[in-house]
């Protein structure tokens, strides 16, 4: 068995690349992925502690976090899709319109 | 009927005029002038007449009875009835309110039908009928009450009513407002002895649990006992309240000014019934009062110097109106001083008289009022000519043989000459204050003879001499519907005495049923002799100082000579409005000012305005925050995510 730690150092990781590509990139597709790379981040950490405690609760969560965030894909990239129809860019910057 | 079942009657008194109040606002304007007052007076009669079933079945049983219509208010403790009191002292009130009130009635068709003439809008006949109805219904609720509060509701009602009609023509008057002021200053200066009431009525309950009459009275001796100062408190409030409806000192101001009303209404609401609710209230509660000798005092006191300041100032007014006004202020002192005496039944008895000759004495001015207004028309170009100054008047005799005939039974009676009822009524209470109050007894003797000056100058202003305007001299009588009224009027002002009179005491037998035995008062030669040698005399002089003294109409009031400055304060009103215009009413719209302006606007305002701007302020400041980039929303929920976790984890 390997140490506990790597796994979640790796979630930890992915986590922090997810946030800071979702923080600074301006691609409306890069800043996607990035959340993607959060999921998945929080997946990992389900899955180490369901093998660490031997439960299978956090693996179904997992599969019910995957068939949702396959969902959202399919709405999301439909969204950036009618984006760049209607405005030509999708930079994630020039959507804003909706201010106070 | 069992003459014992007329009693379940009684809550027809206060129904008959509801309903005629009805038919004439949803009918009257279809039908015209005469289907108004047919069903007003008619209204009024009825009720009339049931107070009269209603008195016979108390003759044949004087215990009081109590017709509960239903539950009114039920709060926790509190429980109120809507209930009518049938008892002596009730139904003497009912016969006064709704007989004089019939005749008023019948007077004001013949009144109203020029009246709305001369004033240009006959669509408001109909109107005064109305009013008229509701007042006798209000009137009707106050006195035949079975708890303070029902009888508040009537006490607000005649308010109401005395607002209405004061300000019956509110467009006309001193610059356009003179009535409506009128109006006003009569329901605020009641206003404020209502508080008194109220006040007074709050104490009762909570010292008392109970409104109701018997309940209350019944623990009066009691709580006397425990509670001194909260009985005299009580006391002292209710004439608060009294001052303000029966105009005594010194909330009298507002009865002079409700002159502005048309005439019949001076007769009834401001003469004959509204007036004496005061009197009314005090002889109800006299359970109260005769257990504080210090409350009975201030009212006997109060009542008396009413009666001799009034007097005074009646001598030098005017205006034909205005002197009656301030006789009534001066009677109704003179029922409060009897009533404060202990001597309820000469009170009563007073207000009984009172309201015949002094509802007579404004019926018949009424009817003079019309006359020169008649004139006035007929002489065209007299130009701007006030038909109530009695300075215009005079030698009225000739051209208004009764309405002369009938101001003078009235006359007379109001100055106390024997047989008429005024004499003995009033002979009662000097007898009653001959007894214990010296001091007060010489002031109500010089009042009288004060009454009886004025009324003979008010006599020969009018009717006698040569007549001092070309509408005088034009004036006509008055149709036969205002004078059979005044007729009537005039004879229960002749033998309205026999009500009481000395060793028979019919009144004072009957209202023992309900205020308890008492002494009957005593015939003092000395005292009826002396007071009908004053009246006499009173009208005597008055006769010497005027007659034939006034020839034309601007010419000095000889008393003017006689009394100097003496006379120009009592032509001025001894400057009471005047002094409560600077003592009480500046100083209070000064203070209103400043409340208002440097209070409201600079501080109270500045602080809702301070809030309102900072909250702008803020709010603006935050609606930065969203700026439209998804990127930064994303930003402050990760600082707002780590911000929360670090808590969850260091706590």
């Amino acid at each position: 068995m390997y140490p506990l730690i790597f796994p979640l150092a790796l979630a930890g990781i992915l986590f922090s690349i997810g946030v800071v590509g979702f923080l600074i990139r301006k691609n409306a597709i890069i800043v996607f992925m990035s959340l993607e790379l959060m999921f998945n981040a929080a997946n990992l950490v389900f899955i180490t502690f369901a093998n660490y405690f031997q439960n299978v609760n956090g693996q179904v969560i997992v599969i019910f976090i995957m068939t949702t965030a396959a969902a959202e894909v399919a709405v999301g990239l439909a969204l950036i899709v009618s984006i760049f129809r209607s405005r030509h860019s999708i930079s994630v910057d020039d959507l804003n319109k909706l201010k106070g | 009927m069992e003459s014992g079942q007329y009693l379940n009657l009684v809550p027809w008194v206060v129904f008959m005029p509801v309903i005629g109040l009805v038919i004439n606002l949803l009918f009257g304007k279809r039908f015209g002038e005469t289907f108004s007052g047919v069903v007003g007076s008619l209204a009024s009669g009825l009720s009339f007449i049931v107070s009269v079933l209603v008195a016979m079945g108390l003759a044949a049983h004087p215990e009081a009875a109590i017709v509960t219509l239903g539950e009114w208010i039920t709060i926790g403790a509190l429980q109120v009835h809507w209930a009518f009191r049938v008892d002596t002292l009730s139904v003497v009130m009912m016969l006064v309110v709704s007989g004089v009130g019939t005749l008023i009635h019948i007077y004001s068709i013949g009144y109203m039908h020029s009246d709305v003439r001369h004033n240009g809008d006959p669509e408001r006949f109909t109107r005064f009928f109305v009013y008229l109805n509701l007042f006798i219904a209000s009137m009707m609720t106050l006195v035949s009450a079975d708890n303070f509060l029902m009888m508040f509701v009537g006490w607000e009602g005649v308010g109401l009513c005395s607002y209405l009609l004061i300000g019956f023509w509110f467009e006309k008057g001193k610059n356009g407002t003179g009535n409506a002021e009128a109006a006003k200053k009569a329901f605020i200066t009641n206003r404020i002895g209502d508080f008194g009431l109220l006040i007074a009525m709050f104490m009762i309950f909570k010292y008392f649990g109970s409104f109701q009459f018997d309940t209350v009275f019944g623990q009066a001796a009691q709580v006397a006992q425990a509670h001194p100062g909260a009985m005299l408190a009580i006391t002292l409030f209710m004439l608060l309240g009294v001052t303000g409806k029966s105009a005594q000192i010194p909330l009298f101001v507002w009865l002079p000014d409700a002159m502005a009303g048309p005439t019949p209404v001076s007769a009834l609401i401001h003469a004959a019934t509204m007036v004496t609710a005061g009197v009314y209230l005090v002889a109800r509660s006299s359970a109260f009062y005769a257990l504080v000798p210090t409350a009975q005092t201030v009212v006997m006191w109060i009542g008396g110097l009413t009666a001799f300041f009034a007097a005074t100032i009646a001598i030098g007014q005017y205006d034909i109106k205005k002197v009656l006004a301030y006789s009534t202020i001066s009677q109704l002192g003179f029922m409060v001083a009897a009533v404060g005496m202990g001597a309820t039944v000469a009170g009563m008895f007073h207000l009984v008289t009172h309201a015949f000759f002094k509802g007579l004495l404004f019926l018949a001015a009424g009817s003079v009022i019309q006359g020169v207004e008649r004139g006035l028309h007929h002489a065209h170009g007299a130009g701007e000519l006030d038909p109530q100054d009695m300075r215009n008047m005079g030698g009225l005799r000739k051209v208004m043989p009764v309405t002369f005939w009938v101001y003078l039974i009235g006359g007379l009676a109001l100055s106390g000459i024997v047989p008429l009822a005024g004499f003995f009524s009033k002979d009662e209470i000097l007898a009653a204050a001959y007894h214990g109050q010296p001091a007060l007894f010489i002031l109500l003797v010089i009042s009288a003879f004060m009454t009886a000056f004025y009324m003979g100058r008010q006599l020969v202003m009018v009717f006698f001499g040569k007549p001092r305007s070309a509408a005088a001299e034009g004036a006509s009588e008055s149709p036969k519907v205002m004078t059979i009224p005044l007729i009537i009027l005039a004879g229960l002002s002749i033998i309205g005495g026999v009500l009481n009179l000395p060793g028979v005491h019919t009144l004072e037998h009957w209202l023992s049923h309900t205020l308890g035995e008492g002494e009957p008062a005593e015939f003092i030669w000395l005292v009826a002799g002396l007071s009908l040698i004053l009246a006499l005399a009173g009208l005597g002089l008055g006769w010497l100082v005027y007659a034939g003294k006034l020839s034309k109409a601007d010419a000095p009031d000889p008393m003017k000579s006689k009394l100097g400055p003496v006379f120009t304060g009592m032509e001025h009103k001894w400057w009471v409005d005047e002094f409560y215009q600077t003592l009480i009413l500046n100083p209070y719209k000064a203070f209103s000012e400043f409340m208002a302006n440097p209070v409201d606007l600079g501080v109270i305002d500045r602080i809702g305005g301070g809030l309102a701007a900072g909250a702008r302020s803020a709010s603006e400041g935050l609606s930065k925050i969203q700026n439209g980039f998804v990127r930064s929303y994303a930003l402050w929920m990760l600082i707002g995510l780590v911000a929360i976790m670090t808590y969850l984890i260091l706590k």
